[in-house]
């Protein structure tokens, strides 16, 4: 199961590196949530895997590490309110600057078509 | 418990929450009254505290009263209380200055300011890694939304930059807490630094990962090279108050570089094999790259931005040496240098108000209105910076130099910081001489600087001269701080 979450964590991380790396305040916006699910796993790891244990405390001395539960709590609601807050600037930014790259305005294109050995 | 501990934090929240209530948010001066006045309780509450911790032992305050390691703790000593009166004089001073005519652009001005003012407060008061990462994040919304308070194509654009870039680092920062969380199984701040000596290597191989992501984090709060990129547009796109308060901004990345390798992890094997020597040689091409800013800047306004990163740079180089003597270089510096650029920033702001079109660029304009009072105020802010005697920079320079020790360590830091404050006289002065000099054109019509905004200024101004004047206690008051933070690091949490 580590592996598997190890790898989940790693492909989100993938996809959100090489959408935040786009120009366009769209692509942006979709990796870093996907960058905050993949860190929202990762603190829900940190505690340990472990499968048929109880949430917090059950009669049994076998239960999750409670931490990281809460800490991903926090985290979720923090990176949603940050999302929500770029999402409305992204939005004001394509009114202001009249485009939505993220630098504000578009490279200009050296050549329009497609070359075939480019 | 010493509940004085936890009002720099709810202070400011309250006074935020009451700037939004009635009658406040019908009556503009109601609500700036609030607002200065609500800073100025903030700072006599602060220069308390600074009086509480001085020759003190530290002290730890448990929220809802959980023992040490498993609630969140704040911690107050001298370094944190020093931190709070610094950020507390910008804030009545960015509040005053806002209130003669920045805040009448939307309503919502003094209700950040103070959220702001709320974050730092907190970031600096903490004393659990979550819970730096909870106020980094309450700073850093009400400086999304102060930073693009008033509109405009570059304040938008400053904004996109600075928005992406923090999100990014929050990422980070929360990566490397689940990190250390797995690695440590604890983010108390005492805790953490208690346990590292008993980790096993593959647990200090996982904290080292942590480590390298939080000097990410922080280096990119404190915009040291190569994360400095988005600090020029934003500084200088900002309002002139939210930029004095911004000042503080960096700082409290290096405040919590200071925290984190200087105090938590100061017994680590691996902080003084990489983490430090990563620090010093960024921290030096930080200054280059700031000197190189400073002397391409076009307005002055850039120029101001471009010094705090030049500061910055010494700041982290001086961090990485990790003596007691560093720490209060570095802390000395840290005051004048804070209130030297926030100063600057005003005064760049009613440089161009009074030069008509030309603004705060750096080309012939029109005679500015109050020559005398301005140009004053600009000589004593420049030679200040520069590090020219009698000025508080001249002392805080002399402190950086005599903080590194000899050998090869002083070659390289020596000639950085002289010869960056030999760049910064030419560039400094070119800048007096085309502003004040360099005249063309009608006298000016502008309207004079008020006394909300003269005082704003007076008060960061006269800091300067202050900070020399009493650089004695002052100095020694910083050397018993960095003691402090040596000694604290020693402690476990249930040692208060």
């Amino acid at each position: 199961m580590e592996l598997l979450v190890a790898i989940i964590i790693g492909v989100l991380t993938c996809c959100a590196v090489f959408l935040i790396l786009r120009a366009r305040t769209f692509a942006v916006m979709l990796g870093l949530t996907m960058l905050s699910y993949a860190v929202n796993l990762f603190i829900f790891a940190s505690g340990g895997l472990k499968m048929g244990a109880g949430a917090v405390l059950k009669a049994t001395a076998d239960y999750a590490d409670p931490l990281p539960q809460a800490l991903v709590l926090t985290a979720i609601v923090i990176g949603f309110a940050m999302t929500a807050f770029l999402v409305v600037l992204s939005i004001r930014a394509r009114a202001d600057l009249g485009n939505d790259h993220v630098d504000g305005k578009l490279p200009v294109a050296k050549n329009t078509r497609q070359g075939a050995s480019s | 418990m010493n509940h004085l501990i936890i009002l720099p934090i709810v202070w400011p929240l309250l006074v935020a929450l009451l700037t939004m209530l009635p009658p406040f948010d019908q009556n503009l001066l109601l609500r700036r009254c609030l607002s200065v006045g609500g800073s100025a309780v903030l700072l006599l509450l602060s220069v308390l505290l600074v009086l509480q911790s001085t020759d003190g032992p530290a002290q730890l305050y448990q929220l809802g009263n959980w023992p040490a390691p498993f609630g969140i703790s704040l911690m107050l000593d001298q370094v944190s209380s020093l931190m709070l009166c610094l950020t507390a004089i910008l804030a009545l001073a960015a509040s005053l200055y806002a209130s003669s005519s920045e805040d009448e652009r939307g309503p919502f001005f003094h209700a950040l300011l103070h959220f702001q003012v709320m974050g730092i407060n907190g970031a600096f008061l903490t004393a659990d890694l979550f819970n730096l990462f909870v106020f980094f994040e309450v700073l850093l919304i009400a400086s999304y939304s102060l930073l693009i308070h008033g509109g405009g194509k570059a304040k938008t654009k400053a904004a996109v930059h600075y928005v992406i870039l923090n999100l990014v680092g929050s990422a980070l920062f929360l990566f490397a807490l689940a990190l250390i969380y797995g690695a440590s199984g604890t983010l108390n701040m005492l805790d953490l630094g208690a346990k590292v000596a008993t980790l096993s290597d593959t647990q200090l191989q996982l904290l080292q990962a942590a480590v390298a992501l939080l000097l990410v984090v922080f280096g990119l709060k404190a915009a040291v090279m190569p994360l400095h990129f988005w600090l020029g547009n934003a500084y200088s796109a900002a309002s002139p108050a939210v930029a004095a308060l911004f000042a503080i901004m960096t700082k409290v990345g290096i405040y919590s570089l200071l925290r984190v390798f200087a105090m938590v992890l100061q017994d680590a094997g691996f902080v003084a094999s990489w983490v430090f020597p990563v620090l010093w040689w960024t921290g030096l091409v930080t200054i280059v790259m700031g000197v190189l800013g400073v002397l391409a800047s076009e307005d002055l306004r850039k120029m101001a931005s471009y010094l705090v990163i030049v500061s910055v740079g010494s700041m982290v180089a001086i961090l990485s040496l990790g003596t007691p003597q560093s720490v209060q270089a570095l802390l000395y510096y840290l005051l004048h240098s804070t209130l030297a650029t926030a100063a600057l920033f005003l005064l760049a702001d009613l440089i161009a108000n009074q030069r008509g079109k030309a603004g705060d660029r750096l080309v012939n304009g029109r005679k500015v209105a109050q020559p005398v009072l301005l140009g004053a105020a600009f000589i004593v802010v420049a030679l200040s910076i520069v590090g020219m005697p009698p000025f508080s920079g001249f002392i805080g320079k002399l402190l950086l130099l005599q903080a590194v020790p000899q050998g090869s360590a002083m070659l390289w830091f020596w000639s950085f910081l002289l010869g960056s404050s030999v760049l910064l006289l030419i560039a400094l002065s070119r800048a007096g001489s085309i502003l004040f000099w360099q005249v063309s054109g009608s006298d000016s019509e502008a309207r004079l600087t008020g006394s909300r905004r003269g005082t704003a200024l007076l008060l960061l101004v006269m800091a300067s001269p202050l900070l020399s004047l009493f650089a004695g206690p002052l100095t020694a008051w910083c050397q018993a701080a960095a003691a402090q933070l040596q000694h604290i690091a020693t402690l476990s949490p249930g040692a208060f």
